[in-house]
């Protein structure tokens, strides 16, 4: 996409293991990332976008497992890191908003105290008035008040705990930001606002981000890049607006014809049949038992993810066919 | 009934093959056969005092020895190991069948049914019962094994009912609940056809706790001298033992076979009870 | 904290105290019998060693005042239960029950706290070690150790532990609390005190301990689960930080929880203790007046538990919402 990338992820693998199988929710998945940018990841739930989220942290935890691949972030291989390294990296360079951010802060500590600690990890001299001075800016940053710092989180509605958990991911200006489903919880309304205080803060330090969602209209309106997940795999990664231009891969066409309008919001439901399960994926292309253009090639082989056009890659043996990219 | 025969076979039979349930069901099994197999090699009319001669220790003779009280100690173990038991379970099973009771009430009526028999739940929960129990038996003093059950019992239900009431409460919600009620299925009807049925398998699980719960309680009484006086009982050994000092006068065979039996008894109920707590149990320490 | 919940706590601690009185007052009028005639016959099989047999007699009626309606009979109990007239001891004639007991009470008071807070304190570190990941290996070969323990009743452990350690190899004090025949107030008499109740006390952490490091196990298992765990590991805190303040602080709110449920038990069971030990706490009180069918004794001293276990659940109970924010606006 760039040229010198800040996130480049290398035929990174991950699987869960169940009984004596493995499911692979995460397989062969390369991408890359420049510095600043917006990357969307979609996919149906299931197609492995949260384990993907949490093994760029390594924050997955067993049954999962990395089985191969490469992480690099500004230089570092973080698949290699030691645990003193790793903890140093991790939020100072990698900040994560979890999915259902509801559960995300410590119900008995403070917010206060709760962004404390975390700069105090890191930042060994930091006085606690400095601290303090820190925290009161980024909760006004997010559109918060002050006095958010002096509450415990069940006081707080959910989106103000969404603001607080955008305040605590960019406390170290982070190079990356991973927002795994940021306001699925939220109303409507909220939403909105939410996402575009998320927007800001990321313009404003800088950072790179990854957003995880369903929600196609909202993906239009805050990332550049579009990525698309199914059974593990990514199967289609385009500029946003590319993207919904021109759709190529059979499954992101049905993706964007199941929305009524680009400017309104549903999400991924309206497509007939249903994901395989991880641990009997049909031969071949994992999406050919929905797919309508379906070929028998699709039914044998798996396609890889090829480059079609200037950053538009997509594993489809027809949409490859149709740009002769296999001589 | 389908509902209530798979529940109870799966809830009676998928545990067996956890180990912890078959070491606690081969323990238990072992000391039931030591009271039905016993007295068939062992004389048991020598469980009554003054029938041997005094303070022997184990010999061919007499196995276990003989206490202060002229009793042969083998003879007492068992005769008294089932009554431990059988006062154990009666009161369990006494206690689990009010708790059963109070939890569907209050599971399924809620509002101030609900409020009143939980906040007694809770209270009687923090009261320590050896307190109730110790005036109630001091005052009735000449007790046998049935009354001290029935006595127990009227403690032992707490646990039984908190399982049961949160059990219900989220079966009430329960689709085909809500479709019986919409039938028009009486209260008394959907209770007993449809939702106790499922509580089986919870209280078989309480029932192993509230026994384990009934014998702690009526071995409290009992070595404090206020067990049955006339069957012999694991307790009442110790209270002898204890009473006429016999470990300073190293008679060790008096009140080690006791503990061992206790031990062994508390051991295989706790294992039993953890065994089905890992699957029939939602949350027992659910918070308050 | 709000009003209502400490009204309510406070509510549910004179219920308990309530039902105490009122078992105290209607299962001997219950039981078989007139009331006196068990005292009455205990005297005259006591013939003449207790002196002023007479004054006991006339003491029982007034206190029963049996010629009053019932009503005015409870209420007069309850009356002097409250201002804790729990009337004269037949075995320590003519010492009150109250004095008796307000006697051992500090013993029975200073063993049960100090050993169940080292084993609740001991059980939660242990059990939040044994779910926690990052926990050395050995600490789980701790854990069906501590099953064994947590079946095993107190009394019983008492009887092992004063059999291992004392009766065998001579190493502790068979029993009683100190030497000699009062307690002494310097560092050796705050030493023989030690070592007079090191075993009591064992007894009852080793029977607390298992339960404690179980219950805590599981609830650790629950919060490391937590979303929180996650991002607190996220944000790169040090282990330490995430165990004491993020895992171990939620994991210990069920357990304050149980610890208010599981006094009760707790305190039957060292009562227990007390007595395999001659400690001479209100166990042993209780012990010598069931032997000597002190009836108004063994009454006292069965409220007095009930009083004790119940204040430190309310105190619990008060403390509670400072532990857990989420209950203080209820
Ligand atoms: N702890 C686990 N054990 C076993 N399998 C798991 C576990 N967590 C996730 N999986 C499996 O891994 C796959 C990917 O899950 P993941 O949570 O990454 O999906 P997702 O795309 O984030 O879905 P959603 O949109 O619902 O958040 C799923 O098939 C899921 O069943
Ligand atoms: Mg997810």
């Amino acid at each position: 996409m760039i040229d010198a990338p800040l996130l480049s992820i290398n035929d990174l693998s991950v699987s869960y293991a169940i009984g004596n199988e493995r499911a692979r929710a995460v397989d062969g998945l390369s991408l890359t990332l420049g510095a600043g940018q917006r990357l969307g990841i979609v996919g149906e739930s299931g197609s492995g976008k949260s384990t993907l989220a949490l093994a760029l942290m390594r924050l997955h935890k067993p049954p999962a497992m990395i089985d191969s691949g490469q992480i690099l972030l500004g230089g570092t291989d973080i698949l290699r890191l030691d645990q003193g390294a790793l903890r140093k990296f991790r939020w100072s360079e990698v900040a994560l908003i979890p999915q259902g951010a509801m559960n995300a802060l410590n119900p008995v500590i403070k917010v206060r105290e709760q962004m404390a600690d975390t700069i105090r990890a890191h930042r060994r001299d930091m006085s606690a008035r400095d601290i303090n001075k820190r925290i009161d800016e980024l909760l006004v940053r997010v559109g918060l008040s002050t006095s958010v710092a002096g509450l415990y989180p069940h006081e707080l509605s959910g989106g103000m705990k969404q603001r607080v958990c955008i305040a605590l991911a960019i406390v170290l200006e982070p190079k990356l930001i991973i927002a795994d489903e940021p306001t699925s919880a939220l109303d409507v309304v909220v939403q909105r606002v939410v996402i575009e205080t998320l927007k800001d803060v990321q313009a404003q330090i800088g950072a790179a981000m990854i957003m995880i969602g369903h929600d196609m209209g909202l993906m239009a309106q805050s990332v550049d890049h579009l990525a698309v997940m199914y059974a593990g795999r990514l199967v289609d990664q385009a500029p946003i607006r590319e993207f919904f231009r021109r759709p190529l891969h059979p499954y992101s066409q049905l993706l964007i014809s199941s929305l009524p309008s680009p400017d309104e919001t549903r999400p991924l439901a309206g497509i007939p049949g249903m994901q395989p399960s991880l641990l009997d994926l049909p031969a071949g292309c994992a999406f050919h038992p929905r797919c309508p253009l379906v070929q028998p090639i699709c039914r044998e082989v798996m396609p890889p993810l090829e480059t079609v056009e200037p950053h538009r890659r997509v594993a489809c043996h027809v949409v490859a066919e149709a740009y002769n990219v296999r001589a | 009934m389908r509902a209530f025969l798979t529940n109870t076979i799966g809830g009676t039979l998928r545990p067996l093959a956890n180990p912890r349930m078959s070491v606690g069901v081969g323990i238990l099994l072992a000391l039931v056969l030591l009271g039905l197999v016993g007295p068939m090699f062992v004389d048991v009319r020598l469980s009554e005092p003054i029938s041997v001669r005094t303070n022997q220790p184990p010999s061919w003779a007499h196995p276990l020895g003989t206490d202060s009280g002229g009793r042969e100690l083998i003879a007492v173990m068992i005769a008294g190991t089932p009554q431990t038991l059988k006062m154990g379970i009666l009161a369990g099973f006494i206690g689990v069948l009010i708790g059963t009771f109070l939890g569907l009430i209050s599971g399924y009526f809620g509002g101030w049914t609900d409020r009143i028999i939980s906040a007694v739940t809770d209270t009687m929960l923090t009261i320590p019962p050896l307190a109730i129990l110790l005036v109630v038996a001091a005052a009735v003093r000449a007790v046998n094994v049935e009354s001290m059950a029935l006595i127990i019992a009227s403690l032992s239900w707490m646990y039984a009912a908190r399982v049961v009431r949160a059990q219900t409460l989220s079966l009430r919600e329960q689709s085909y609940v809500q479709m019986a009620r919409l039938s028009g299925m009486g209260h008394m009807r959907i209770l007993l056809a449809e939702i106790f049925p499922n509580m089986v398998p919870i209280a078989f699980a309480s029932l192993v706790g509230a026994t384990s719960g009934a014998i702690l309680s009526g071995m409290g009484l009992e070595v404090l001298g206020l067990g049955p006086q006339n069957v012999p009982t694991l307790g009442m050994t110790i209270y002898w033992a204890l009473l006429y000092a016999a470990f300073s006068r190293g008679m060790w065979w008096w009140w080690t076979p006791p503990v061992l039996i206790l031990v062994l008894l508390f051991l295989a109920l706790f294992l039993i009870s953890s065994a089905l707590d890992d699957f029939a149990n939602p949350r027992l320490r659910s918070s308050r | 904290m709000s009003w209502s919940y400490v009204l309510r706590r406070i509510a549910m601690f004179f219920a308990v105290v309530l039902c105490a009185v009122t078992v105290n007052f209607i299962v001997p009028r219950l039981a078989p019998g007139d009331p006196t005639a068990a005292v009455l016959e205990q005297l005259l099989s006591r013939g003449q060693q207790v002196e002023g047999a007479a004054d006991i007699v006339a003491a029982y009626r007034a206190r029963f005042g049996l010629d009053d309606p019932m009503i005015v009979q409870y209420l007069r109990y309850v009356g002097n239960t409250l201002t804790l007239d729990l009337g004269t001891s037949i075995s320590y004639f003519p010492q009150s029950v109250t004095s008796q007991i307000l006697t051992a009470l500090p013993w029975t008071i200073g063993l049960l706290a100090i050993s169940t807070v080292i084993a609740f304190g001991l059980g939660s570190v242990v059990g939040a070690l044994l779910a926690w990941p990052g926990s050395p290996h050995f600490v789980r070969s701790f854990a069906p150790f501590l099953m064994v323990l947590s079946a095993i009743p107190y009394y019983l452990l008492a009887l092992i532990v004063l059999y291992v350690l004392a009766i065998w190899p001579g190493w502790f004090p068979l029993g009683g609390a100190y030497s000699g025949s009062a307690p002494s107030f310097s560092l050796n008499g705050l030493l023989d005190l030690l070592y007079h109740g090191f075993l009591p006390g064992l007894s009852i952490v080793l029977a607390g301990v298992g339960f404690w490091a179980l219950g805590m196990r599981g609830a650790m298992i629950g919060v490391l689960g937590e979303d929180y765990l996650t991002l607190a590991e996220g944000k790169g805190l040090s282990p330490r930080r995430i165990f004491f303040g993020y895992a171990m602080r939620n994991a210990l709110l069920p357990q304050v929880t149980s610890l208010a449920i599981a006094l009760g038990t707790a305190a039957s069971g060292s009562v227990l203790v007390e007595v395999a030990f001659n400690y001479p706490g209100i166990g042993y009180l209780l012990f010598n007046a069931l032997k000597s069918s002190d009836y108004f004794l063994i009454q006292g001293v069965a409220f007095f538990l009930v009083l004790t276990v119940a204040l430190s659940v309310l105190v619990l109970d008060l403390i509670y919402p400072l532990l857990d924010p989420r209950i203080r606006r209820q």
